[in-house]
């Protein structure tokens, strides 16, 4: 066996054995990406003569901007159910997080394992129930009715986010701080926040793609006129009345994929971390 | 940004004005303050609590309870024993959906397991384009599995898609359509999931080989182990929990895989590749047997806490201890 990991030069066939793998995989990756990219700009007929990875002869917008004028209602509708259900879910997993690390009381740590359960829960397990409390809440339909359900099942999560971060925050802050006669919010505001940016960050970027990519709550608890671009998405690609238009399809399902892919390439790092540190440290 | 969030959640938990700048700072304050301060984390907490009791334990009863009902269009509430469970295991649409998760399942994970630590083994070998490499094995984490199944269920279109990529590149003979196969379909929504999470299970397994002490490694080597035998012997069974936390989350995954299979097959042809989740809301809401669909997510339910629970038990545990 060569020795590859650890020290120095290596030789020309260990290199392709470790390069050519990497990169057979990144072209498996990229595959669907550079198949919709293309299949975007073609027109129908080049879709029939052509396949799916040649080149447009004559690229077109046509399908981005028919895709564009079927899907920016719902686009904008998702952007209405993500923003606030962001900002909120993470404001309060953000208080939680500061009391079960750092003002912790009897059954704190129970509490704690109560909220985990419900990172894990099938969501077809509450989704009767709560179409029933929406309806009678007359929230049914509603995009106010799909903030309050993606707050209350994305609190878990951000809680488990921000309380896995604080536990590693020295305690000392906010005991001299207390001693000082400093009160819960104010050292909330002026020691616990200002050191939370990065968690923020994570936090965010992962209640953006979880709710912004989600379909079960979108397809059961919308109406037609708060339907998410998911939803829309689906029913524009499985729609049996028209002939299918794979162009436009396909760059629906881009627009669909912008947000969560920009803010993917923006702050990668960030996102990782979210997924890892969401899995690994549960 | 951040400074604006604390705000919004004022409004939330009704707390009263300017609470939220009050330091008990004098002598009369300490007095009230102090009792106030004493139950505000509890206060804080309380709405997340209540939450998690009426939301997830409240609702996870309620559907418990209609499953033991004869609810069809509307809730009912007369005990009806287990009638709808009997329904359930008599059903072969249900068993088809079960037999589909335990395909998909456990196919998904280990082509998952499998990709995911040979590519994380491949980047730990100080490639010069990690980054690059990284974000491009990554990406289909960010997507949602509606656009992952629009874009796989382009490609394996037959007469169209990949199949008509290999006869235009000369392999006229090739045929895929695995799509329109009720045997084959299911194993389509293993190529699409398995494309859009190996890239997670690949940084679950570069942190987890990160963080193996290179002392341990050096000794091996200084034994005169060769590279196989230390990644056979050293380095993969010391990435335990994290093949324990993958198989978690995969399982997981294929559990509540809903999205995927109604974008890429829509449980067709036929019901072919009904999988539980979709099972229960064709019947909960496409067909109006409330009871029936209820059973089928009480049953779900029981399958997740079945993987989760220990899962949850020994990190919890571990976290006590550490």
């Amino acid at each position: 066996m060569a020795e590859t990991t650890l020290d120095g030069k290596r030789s020309p066939l260990a290199r392709a054995l470790v390069y050519g793998p990497l990169i057979l995989f990144a072209a498996y990756f990229l595959l669907p990406l550079v198949v919709m990219l293309l299949t975007s700009i073609k027109s129908m007929a080049e879709i029939n003569s052509g396949n799916l990875l040649s080149l447009p002869t004559a690229p077109t917008l046509e399908p981005w901007r028919k895709a564009w004028s079927e899907m920016s209602g719902y686009f904008l509708n998702s952007f209405i159910i993500v923003v606030p259900a962001v900002a909120i879910s993470t404001a309060i997993g953000a208080f939680n997080g500061f009391v079960l690390t750092k003002w912790r009381f009897r059954g704190s740590e129970l509490l704690f394992g109560m909220l985990l359960v419900g990172c894990f829960i099938p969501f077809q397990v509450i989704l009767l129930p709560m179409a029933r409390l929406l309806g009678q809440l007359g929230l049914a339909g509603t995009s106010g009715g799909l903030i309050f359900v993606h707050v209350v099942y994305g609190l878990a999560f951000t809680t488990l986010f921000f309380r896995n971060f604080y536990v590693a925050l020295p305690d000392e802050l906010v005991k001299a701080a207390r001693i000082d006669g400093a009160g819960f919010f104010t050292i909330f505001w002026r020691i616990i926040l200002p050191l939370s940016g990065p968690i923020i960050v994570v936090c965010v970027i992962w209640q953006f793609t979880q709710i912004w990519n989600d379909f079960l709550f979108g397809v059961v608890y919308s109406s037609s006129e708060s339907r998410p671009i998911t939803v829309a998405l689906n029913n524009v690609v499985n729609t049996t009345t028209t002939a299918k238009e794979y162009n436009v399809n396909m760059a629906a399902a881009l627009l669909a994929a912008a947000p969560t892919l920009v803010v993917y390439v923006l702050a990668g790092k960030h996102f990782v971390a979210g997924l890892t540190a969401g899995a690994v440290k549960g | 940004m951040p400074k604006s969030e604390p705000l919004k959640i004022d409004a939330v938990l009704d707390l009263p004005e300017g609470s939220a700048t009050q330091a008990p700072t004098t002598a009369v304050n300490r007095g009230w303050g102090g009792t106030l301060e004493a139950w505000l984390p509890k206060l804080v907490v309380a709405p997340s609590f209540i939450a998690s009791l009426v939301f997830v334990y409240g609702f996870i009863l309620w559907t418990a309870w209609l499953s033991f009902t004869k609810s069809k269009m509307l809730p009912r509430y007369e005990w009806a024993g287990f009638i709808q469970y009997q329904k359930l295991w008599a059903n072969e649409r249900w068993w088809i959906a079960c037999k589909n998760l335990l395909t998909f399942g456990s196919l998904f994970i280990l082509i998952c397991l499998v990709l995911g630590v040979l590519i994380a083994i491949l980047l730990d070998q100080r490639i010069r384009i990690e980054g690059a490499l990284r974000t491009i094995y990554l990406y289909p984490m960010a997507l949602s599995f509606i656009v992952t199944g629009t874009a796989w269920r382009w490609m394996l279109t037959p007469g169209l898609g990949l199949e008509k990529l290999m006869h235009s590149w000369g392999w006229t003979s090739f045929e895929f359509a695995w799509l329109v196969d009720p045997k084959m379909a299911i194993y389509t929504i293993v190529i699409a999931g398995a494309w859009q999470s190996t890239g997670f299970v690949m940084a679950l397994f570069l942190a987890g080989l990160r963080g193996i002490d290179d002392a341990i490694i050096k000794a091996a080597r200084v034994d005169g182990a060769g590279t196989w035998r230390i990644y056979t012997r050293i380095i993969i069974p010391s990435l335990r929990p994290v093949f324990f936390s993958a198989f978690m989350i995969l399982g997981h995954i294929a559990v509540k895989s809903f999205d995927l299979v109604m974008a890429l097959t829509g449980g067709g042809p036929g019901i072919s590749t009904d999988l539980p989740a979709t099972y229960m809301y064709t019947y909960a809401f496409a067909r109006s047997q409330i009871g029936l669909g209820s059973a089928s997510a009480v049953v779900m339910l029981g399958g997740v806490l079945g993987i989760v629970l220990p899962y949850l038990y020994s990190e919890l545990r571990s976290k006590n201890h550490g």
